[in-house]
């Protein structure tokens, strides 16, 4: 698994150059680098479904992060840390660290060995209880559908609020009243 | 090699991103710190479903696959839900943002006087 070390590793470089780089649009196109290593790491942990949804929503989150520095790739201030910055930096790290350590340590299992107890159950009984020949498929649209309707909901009341969020003016009274009239 | 190792990796990549939320002053910074915190977990989710030599979770007509060969199909589902709603979040995150570069002219948050709590 050497390639996954090398992909994570450009991962991290990429990620510590999106922080610190000067130039916003830099900034997102070395985010871009991180999704995209992302979605070859899914595929060689044998995921293929979720690395071509990586690729797609990576691109489209790209191409939003584009959309919002453009014309405005303004550099940032040398001196750019925040009031209290440096402290919650450094406790909320500690935090991480010791959450880490404390998982490390108790319960979880070696990489490459996964905890089957309940998800034993959908690849010896996928395709004889949906038909679905890819178990990811069946998990998604059969035995755990609702959640897909949710992530449908969150999608769309998302989508609205963008769209609330970035028209350009309001309804003026006066439109109001006309509607009202007719 | 220790057997956690790309477990720690993956906690190194969450520690950055929570580095760029807490001591970032531009808010488009703060956004992609947000962005990489979360493909840090979803990267730990699919690490932990991960089983040495497995298969994809895919059934085929041609050749027998023993179904205790594959990788553990329940994180990537609920990793595939996830991806689309950290897309949807982050569209909001950047909508706000330009709204806030159009009333004050600004990605820095120090700046946005009337912001202050």
């Amino acid at each position: 698994m050497i390639e996954l070390y090398v992909l994570l590793g450009l991962m991290i470089a990429g990620a510590i150059i999106a922080i610190e780089v000067r130039n916003l649009l830099s900034a997102v196109v070395a985010v871009g680098i991180v999704g995209l290593g992302l979605s070859i790491i899914f595929l060689l942990l044998k995921a293929p479904d979720v690395a071509i949804t990586q690729i797609v929503v990576e691109i489209a989150a790209v191409i939003l992060l584009i959309r919002a520095t453009l014309h405005r790739d303004i550099a940032t201030k040398p001196c750019s840390s925040r009031p209290f910055g440096g402290f919650m930096a450094v406790l909320f790290l500690g935090l991480a660290v010791v959450a880490g350590i404390l998982t490390f340590d108790g319960g979880l299992n070696p990489f490459g060995e996964p905890l089957m107890t309940v998800s034993e159950f959908y690849p010896l009984n996928a395709v004889a209880g949906t038909g679905a020949t890819n178990v990811v498929t069946s998990v998604i649209l059969d035995y755990r559908a609702y959640d897909t309707l949710g992530e449908a909901t969150v999608l769309f009341t998302a989508v609205v609020g963008v769209l609330t969020v970035m028209r350009s003016r309001g309804r003026t009274k006066e439109e109001d009243l006309q509607e009202n009239h007719e | 090699m220790n057997a956690h190792m790309p477990y720690i990796l993956c906690l190194i990549l969450f520690c950055i991103g929570i580095y760029a939320v807490l001591s970032k002053r531009n808010i488009i910074k703060i956004i992609l710190g947000v962005v990489i915190a979360e493909y840090a977990v979803n990267l730990f989710l699919i690490l932990v479903a991960y089983k040495a030599g497995g298969r994809a979770a895919i059934f085929s007509t041609t050749e027998h696959i023993a179904p205790q060969s594959m990788v553990d199909p329940l994180p990537h589902a609920l990793v595939l839900t996830s991806i689309v709603i950290g897309l949807a979040t982050t569209a909001f995150m950047i909508a706000l943002a330009i709204r806030l570069y159009g009333k004050y002219g600004t990605f820095d948050i120090t700046r946005m006087r009337e912001l202050r709590g």
